[in-house]
Parts: C-alpha cells; structure tokens; sequence
C-alpha cells in the first residue's frame, strides 16, 4: 500500500487566478461606464490603447526571459492593472503618456521582480506616480462633468484626436479642461464652503463633487459586488474608509474658507472607492494577515487625508498606497496571527533561542 | 514664526517625512544599501544611529555656535565636523563598551560604520547653514534625521527580505532590485512634497 503524502492545503477554492481577475474586471464596468457617461469617450479610448501596451509589454517581458507567453497572459493581470491605470488616469491623457506609464508599471514595477505575485508594490500606482511626478501639467487636465453649464462633452472623434494628436484637430486643452473639486478646495482660501459650492461648477453635485460622486459610486456598487463574491476581505476598505471619515471628521476645520471639505465630500472625491475597493486590496504588494489588512487600509486612509488636505498634489490615493506598500512587510512581521497548535503568536524578529 | 512647539513639530515632521535624508536628500545610502539585507541588523544599525546623530548634532552645534563662529573661522566647519563627529563615535563606543555590555552587543559592530555616513556630516553641515536655530532646534534636527533614517532603513530591510525570495530576472537579482526598490521608495515618498515649508 502506498502512502500518499499530503501536506495542507487539503481543500481549494475553485476560484483561480484568472477567474479572480475577470471578476475584478467585471466590477469594474459601471465604474468605467458612468465615467464615459461623464467625461467623455476619453478614458475608453485609452482603456483599450492601454490594454494594448500592457499585454505587449508582458508578453515583450515573458518572451525575454524566454517563459512561456500565453501563460503569461492568460492570467489576465496585465489587463487589470491596463484597467486600474485607464481608470485613474485623466481622460484626454495623450497617447504617450500612457505608453510611458504603462510599460513602466508593468515592466520595471511588475516583471523586474518577477511577474505577478512577487511585486511589492502596486504596479498600476506606480506607473501613475511616476507620470505624476514627471508630467504634472498634463496630469490634472480632467474634463468638465457633463452637464456642467456652458459645455458640450467631446464626441468620440474629438476625444480620439486630443489623444492621438497625429490624427489631426487642434482642440485647445485649456479653454475645455477644469480643475477638479479636490483641485478647487485646496486652492481656495477666501471662500466659505457654501459659496464656493454656488459659485464653482466642479463642487455643483448633489452630495461632493459634480460628476465624481456617480463615478465613485458607481465603484462602490462594483467593489460590495466583489466583497460579495469573497474576492477579499472587508478588513482592508473598512480601514481606509474608516480612517478616512475619522480624519475628515477630526480635521474639518468648519465652514469657512479655511475648510478641508466634509466628510462626504472626501468619501465620494477623486479616487477614494476605486482605491478602497480595488487598489488597497491587491493580495500581492498588500498586507497578510486581516488583522495586518485593516491597519494597511487605516495607513492608507490617514495619509490619504494628510497629502490632500495639506500637500502638495491634487489627489494622494496613488502616493498614500505606495508609502503605505513599503511598509506591508513591515506590518505582516508584526501581525502574525497565531498557528493552530501553538500558544504564543511570533512577533517581530526572531528571538535569539528560536534560531 | 510659528509658536515653539508647532515649530519644533514642523521639524520633526519635515525631517522624518518631507524631507528624509535618505529618500529625498539621498544622504547616507552607503547603510541605506549595506546594511538593510536582514531586519535584525538594520534595527541594530538604526539605534547606533539614532544616538550618535543626536549627539553629533548638538556637538557641532556647540563647536559651530561657540568655537568657530566667535573666532571667524566658519571656512573650517567641514573639516571640524569630521573631526567632532569621529570623537563622538569613538568616545560613544568607549563609554557604551564600559557601561553596558549588552548595548554593546547589540550595537557594537556599526558604531564604528556610522562615522563614515554621509548623513552625518549632513546634518551638521545643514544645521549650521540655517538661521537662528537653537540648540533644542538643532538637538531636534538630528533626531528627526535620525528618526527619518532608521523608518526607511526598517521599511527597506522587511521589504528586501521579501524580495530575496522573488523570482527577480538574473541580471537584476541582488544589488540591482535593492536599487531599483529604493528609487521606486524615493518616488513615494515624493508625495509628502509640499507637505510643510520650512
């Protein structure tokens, strides 16, 4: 008779990676529709010009270090991470500035540490960090909202040739783009919160932001759709939600023209439910253990509100996830949860008897 | 001018966070990329650390402030601040070595190391370039350096270890991933730019 060895995990899930990835894919949808409906065919035409990089570049990766490539590709990664970037980035975003961000992301930020799975850090976040800090000006060219007074939204020509230059058109970015809410509060210092809400059409919707409050809502349909179907734990949103309304809370600093903004408003603004739900919670470049997730998302939360309140760029979920990244394993040395059979949790570092 | 302590806040915040040594000013990346291979020594490295660059701080503030400047001689501050930061070093590793074994221990190996950290001598230098700071301000200075310092080198350590277990391509496995890790450090911490203007 022979034995037949086993060793844990004697039950899997029927989930697999590609299915994960599909899924995520899949919530992302009203997200990315209201944001066509809103501003345009912009972030459609550079979701697929991005899909096109990403995968070449993956396959470019895989076919030099001589791995199979439709193995590779078949996990679909490479397409989520097109979909975060497509997602975060403004719509009217040219051509080469996504190649350059794309092929970063996944190149240097995914591959150089050995493809998916292996990267510390998000590597949609940082492809979008990087454009940040290299091209600003072209990063904050965000369109008007549609049904904002005074503007037509952009046809799909129209939107093709502001990305593809070469196609043709002279669309003049300055007399179209707007600065977003986020943008208008931060740089406001003499008007109290209810004048700047009837004076300036990017803070016109109904609770924050016009525009941004359907896109953010619409992230968060996708994202309980996803906690839903268990693709994650609600530990890591629930921490970066949370810290977010006790910091806008805490730090409101009233009605005046000194204000950060409500609670609300930070909530439904810029980035923050696409990143609760779909950025903080990456398996790979996150925290561990749920106990490790939670304090993960409150990292995030807290320094969300601390770059955007007080800092120096216009949205911080990119920047707050990264810093917060470089501290993941950090905080998994000191969140191991106790193993089944053993007393006492290892914390931190070895000690000196153990090794 | 703000009030005392929001000031002495402001320093700690912009020397830990808007301005770290390391990952903004890229000062000390000889230990940033030596010594941050295993968690345990990186601790070890950011205790000595810590300690000494308080104490050289507040001692070439002192030599600065009250040898140098009364007698004209401020062209000679580089040259001094090796000198002070060397006789901090070693009269730090001959007291700790008398007093407690066990610091020593623990510490023993990088006291000697940290003389040759640039991040030493810059923060000397960077403090003796601003204006009316006093020797609290100066005292602060160097811990939030310190403080600043020891945050990435920990952050970095845990995140190498993880690292060494990745499927890196050959031609980037070692040396090269830890450099490619710290820039992509660098541009996070990019984000606090803006933060505080002092």
């Amino acid at each position: 008779m022979a034995l037949i060895r086993q060793t844990s995990p004697h039950t899997r899930g029927a989930e697999t990676t590609s299915r994960v990835m599909q899924l995520v894919m899949l919530a992302a949808l009203p997200g990315l529709l209201v944001t066509t409906a809103m501003f345009g065919w912009g972030t459609f035409i550079n979701l697929i010009w991005i899909s096109l990089i990403a995968v070449g570049s993956e396959a470019l990766v895989a076919r030099l270090r001589k791995r199979p490539v439709a193995f590779y590709l078949r996990d679909y990664s490479a397409l989520v991470t097109a979909v975060l970037l497509a997602l975060a980035l403004p719509p009217l975003a040219p051509w080469w500035l996504t190649l350059i961000g794309t092929a970063f992301a996944i190149i240097v930020a995914k591959h150089l540490y050995g493809g998916l799975g292996q990267n510390p850090f998000n590597p949609a976040m940082v492809g979008y960090v990087l454009l940040l800090i290299s091209f600003p000006a072209d990063m904050v060219n965000w369109l008007p909202a549609a049904g904002t007074p005074g503007y037509e939204t952009l046809s799909f020509g129209q939107s093709l040739q502001a990305i593809f230059p070469f196609l043709g058109g002279n669309l003049d970015y300055d007399a179209i783009t707007m600065a977003t809410a986020l943008d208008v509060v931060r740089e406001n210092s003499s008007l109290t919160w209810s004048e700047l809400q009837a004076t300036n059409a990017a803070l016109g919707g109904t609770f924050a932001g016009k525009g941004w409050e359907w896109v953010n809502i619409a992230y968060l349909a996708g994202g309980l759709f996803l906690l839903y179907r268990k693709v994650f734990t609600w530990h890591a949103p629930v921490g970066m939600l949370g810290a977010l309304i006790v910091m806008s809370l805490v730090f409101k600093n009233g009605s005046g023209s000194d204000t950060h903004g409500t609670v609300l408003f930070h909530l439904l603004s810029g980035a923050t439910m696409l990143g609760a739900f779909f950025i903080v919670t990456d398996p790979v470049s996150g925290a561990t253990s749920n106990r490790g997730r939670l304090i993960f998302g409150a990292g995030v939360g807290i320094l969300v509100y601390v770059i955007r309140a007080w800092g120096g760029y216009p949205d911080a979920v990119a920047f707050a996830v990264l810093l917060m990244n470089m501290a993941a394993p950090t905080i998994d040395y000191y969140t191991q949860p106790r193993t089944y059979g053993h007393k006492k949790p290892r914390k931190g570092l070895a000690k000196p008897e153990d090794r | 001018m703000a009030d005392p302590i929001t000031q002495l806040v402001l320093i700690l915040v912009s020397t830990i966070l808007v301005n770290n040594f390391v990952l903004v000013q890229f000062l000390g990346l000889c230990p940033f990329m030596g010594v941050s291979g295993k968690l345990e020594t990186a601790m070890g490295m950011s205790l000595a650390t810590t300690f000494v660059l308080t104490l050289a701080s507040v001692c070439s503030y002192i030599t600065f402030e009250y040898i140098l400047q009364p007698l004209g001689l401020e062209f000679l501050k580089t040259l001094t601040f090796i000198l002070v930061i060397a006789v901090v070093v070693q009269f730090t590793e001959m007291v700790v070595h008398k007093t407690s074994p066990i610091l020593y221990k623990v510490l023993g190996v990088f006291l000697p190391l940290i003389t040759s950290n640039c991040a030493v001598l810059g923060v000397a230098l960077l403090n003796s370039n601003r204006m009316d700071s006093t020797l609290l301000d100066s005292a602060l200075y160097g811990f939030g350096a310190a403080v600043g310092f020891s945050l990435v080198l920990v952050l970095f350590a845990a995140m190498r270890e993880r690292i060494a277990a990745a499927d890196v391509p050959l031609p980037f496995r070692g040396g090269a991933i830890a450099m490619v890790t710290a820039a992509l450090m660098s541009l996070a911490f990019m984000g606090f730019t803006g933060l505080i203007k002092l």
